[in-house]
């Protein structure tokens, strides 16, 4: 079983939802994000997604844009986000860890290459925006061979029919795109979430965890009740953007909002036996 | 032990030429690389483009549009003197200059627009560069009465003021684009990141035959409308086809236009002309097929300018519509199968021909097109007499005198 597999297992398990924070690899420096990860780990995260940075992220909104641009100068690789993970792993052998980014830095270092590449690095997930099943038979050939799991995305405007495409290529869990919009976006309708999460699952007993929008505990909370996994990203990277120039207030941010979330879900899934009392 | 020999035969069209496949793709170039929630969106433009293009009435309207509206057919000119100087073959202009709206552009935009309105869509979108394309998007929002919003590169509003001002005479929105090189390719994003987010009431009218599957086929299939009538204008003229066909390719969307409805007379050779900007060793150009490599970018695969850890790079030309880091996944393959040949013309090679052309023929052309120009006057003096050139003269150069002016020292 892969770790993301036995994760969400475990939460299973203990009847709670996942926690996904992500950060772009490299931002505001190089030296700051494994330490960072570390902390995520630390404030409740279980499951970490690092962005790849690429010059041109179409389905990122403007935080995450400015989080790539930062990365950017400071000249952060695909090559150079795997020494990340690799050094990450020297101490956490059991986070699961996604990279999540574009296709095209994929493409340069070679399917095969990037495939051994990250397993050797500890990589667990791949989730590359642009790139839907359809497009991807070439590279699950050289994922599946390392047990690298491939998470697609399903989005609003997706159809039953290509639920049915997208859930047989997947591994992993399912990532369930809230909006019709770029991350960081507004106007998350939980209800209209819940449906759709319940209409994929009639398709797949993989995990849904949901992303795009969720921007503080109470969102998270809602969230948690209809899906697997909560997945944080401009809400973070807004904190990381403020301070960037005093990382222990960086850390103290992230803590804070990454163990407000955990706190919310995790209230959320003992509410049974409260209200039980 | 698994083991992919990949042969050095090089790839071959076949023929009848039937690209791009139900995918979208030319050969391994193409495709759609968007993030999910535009691929239900893209299928369903698929479908409508489809069936549109079996609608006899939906046809009768474009051929309409195109004849009365943008005024086609444009004529193609036999540029005698110009042809003389050089020596060699004779020279023709397909005078795409002449359209309404000064540049093929337009061809484009009225059958993206038709075919909006057939969808429902009320609100089109753009992204551009130099402005054209934004100009041609806005001047057909406004024949039909559709909100238009167009993306532009902060650095681009600023190269071309008057063009922003005709977008807004024209009724649309003009988006400055501050990410990125803040130029056409974060302007291409921006567009993206709209549609993505009003995908309901939204349709993108890209400018070139780039962009997820159906755009490179159907924005070639509106431009092709060129290459149609240069094949019957040629055989009104001289009674038979052309030898060479040259077109300037930024995106490619004029050249893929001329070159498409000859792609089975082998016989008929084509010249895509990219912008090597100040030469390509400097590395400032924009030659993605001369010297880029295949990658993926704005939902497709194709040639990119791109560095080594798969970051695109800025890129430069004096033109601004060629200043573009990818080109269209069929230039990928006629390249790759060689059925067109790629050469790169500098800014200075370009500027000279402007002028030489202006000078000789009293026809003044935009700056891309005199890339085109400016490969002919090397191509012409190698051919007989009796041979035949058409170039796709593919808009004209009011737009660019600031350009020239600025490039030579001038003040207006």
């Amino acid at each position: 079983m892969s770790r993301i597999a036995s994760r969400f297992a475990a939460l299973r398990k203990t009847g709670r939802k996942a926690l996904i924070p992500y950060i772009t690899a490299g931002d505001p420096a190089i030296a700051v994000t494994v330490p960072l990860l570390h902390a995520m780990v630390a404030a409740g995260a279980d499951i970490v997604e690092i962005g790849v940075p690429f010059s041109d992220p179409m389905a990122e909104g403007p935080v995450i844009q400015r989080a790539m641009e930062r990365a950017l100068v400071n000249q952060v690789s695909l090559a150079r986000v795997l020494a990340m993970v690799y050094e990450f792993r020297h101490t956490d052998t059991t986070t699961p860890v996604i990279l999540m980014g574009y296709l095209n830095p994929v493409e340069v270092m070679g399917y095969t290459a990037f495939a051994s590449a990250a397993a050797q690095a500890g990589v667990d997930g791949i989730l590359l925006v642009d790139m839907p099943p359809e497009e991807a038979e070439a590279l699950l050939i050289q994922t599946r061979g390392q047990q690298l799991d491939m998470i697609f995305l399903v989005a609003p405007t997706t159809t039953d029919q290509r639920i049915a495409h997208i859930v047989a290529a997947s591994s992993g869990f399912i990532y369930y795109v809230s909006l019709k919009g770029v991350t960081g976006a507004g106007h998350l309708e939980s209800g209209a979430v819940q449906q759709r999460v319940l209409r994929i699952k009639t398709q797949t007993s993989l995990p849904v965890g949901v992303g795009f929008g969720i921007t503080d505990a109470n969102a998270a909370r809602a969230i948690a009740q209809v899906a697997d996994a909560v997945v944080v990203g401009s809400a973070l990277v807004k904190h990381i953007e403020a301070h960037q120039h005093d990382i222990p207030a960086m850390h103290k941010a992230v803590t804070k909002l990454l163990q407000e979330m955990r706190n919310a879900m995790d209230g959320l899934t003992q509410q049974p036996s409260v209200a039980g009392i | 032990m698994r083991c992919v020999v990949l042969t050095a035969v090089k790839p071959q069209l076949s023929q009848p030429y039937q690209l791009p496949d139900a995918r979208g793709h030319f050969g391994p170039y193409g495709g759609r690389f968007v993030a999910e929630t535009l691929m239900g969106p893209i299928e369903e433009l698929t479908q409508a483009y489809t069936l549109s293009q079996t609608d006899p009435a939906f046809l009768a309207e474009l051929d309409a549009e195109l004849r009365h509206y943008v005024g086609r057919p444009s004529p193609l000119y036999y540029a005698k003197r110009w042809s003389e100087r050089l020596g060699g073959a004779k020279i023709y202009l397909k005078r795409e200059d002449l359209n309404h709206t000064g540049a093929h552009k337009v061809n484009n935009t009225v059958g993206q627009a038709l075919l909006a309105r057939r969808m429902g869509k009320k609100r089109v979108i753009a992204e551009t560069g130099a402005g054209q394309h934004g100009v041609a998007t806005a001047t057909v929002a406004a024949r039909y009465g559709m909100e238009c919003v167009v993306y532009m590169g902060e650095e681009d509003i600023q190269r071309q003021a008057m063009n922003v001002f005709r977008m807004k005479l024209l009724g649309a929105s003009v988006v400055p684009v501050s990410a990125g090189s803040k130029t056409l390719k974060d302007a291409m994003n921006e567009a993206m990141r709209d549609w993505v987010t009003h995908v309901d009431s939204t349709f993108y009218i890209i400018g070139t035959v780039a962009g997820p599957h159906p755009y490179p086929r159907m924005v070639r299939d509106f431009q092709a409308v060129i290459g149609r009538e240069v094949r019957e204008q040629m055989m009104q003229r001289e009674g038979r086809l052309p030898d060479a066909l040259i077109a300037c390719v930024g995106g490619g969307s004029n050249a893929i236009g001329l070159f498409y409805p000859f792609i089975d007379n082998t016989a008929v050779a084509f010249y895509g002309v990219e912008a090597a900007g100040y030469g390509i060793a400097t590395g400032q150009h924009a030659a993605a097929l001369g010297a880029g490599r295949p990658g993926v970018l704005h939902g497709n695969r194709t040639y990119l300018m791109e560095d080594r850890d798969g970051q695109i790079i800025p890129t430069h030309s004096i033109s601004a519509g060629l200043d573009y880091p990818g080109v269209g996944p069929e230039h990928a393959w006629l390249k790759d199968t060689s059925r067109a040949q790629y050469v790169a013309i500098t800014d200075d090679e370009a500027l000279s021909a402007f002028h030489d052309l202006t000078r000789t023929e009293g026809i003044m052309p935009a700056l891309e097109s005199s890339h085109a120009l400016a490969y002919a006057t090397q191509l012409a003096p190698t051919l007989r007499a009796d041979q035949l050139i058409v170039v796709n003269l593919s808009g004209r150069g009011d737009k660019d005198i600031h350009t020239v002016a600025q490039r030579e020292g001038i003040t207006l």
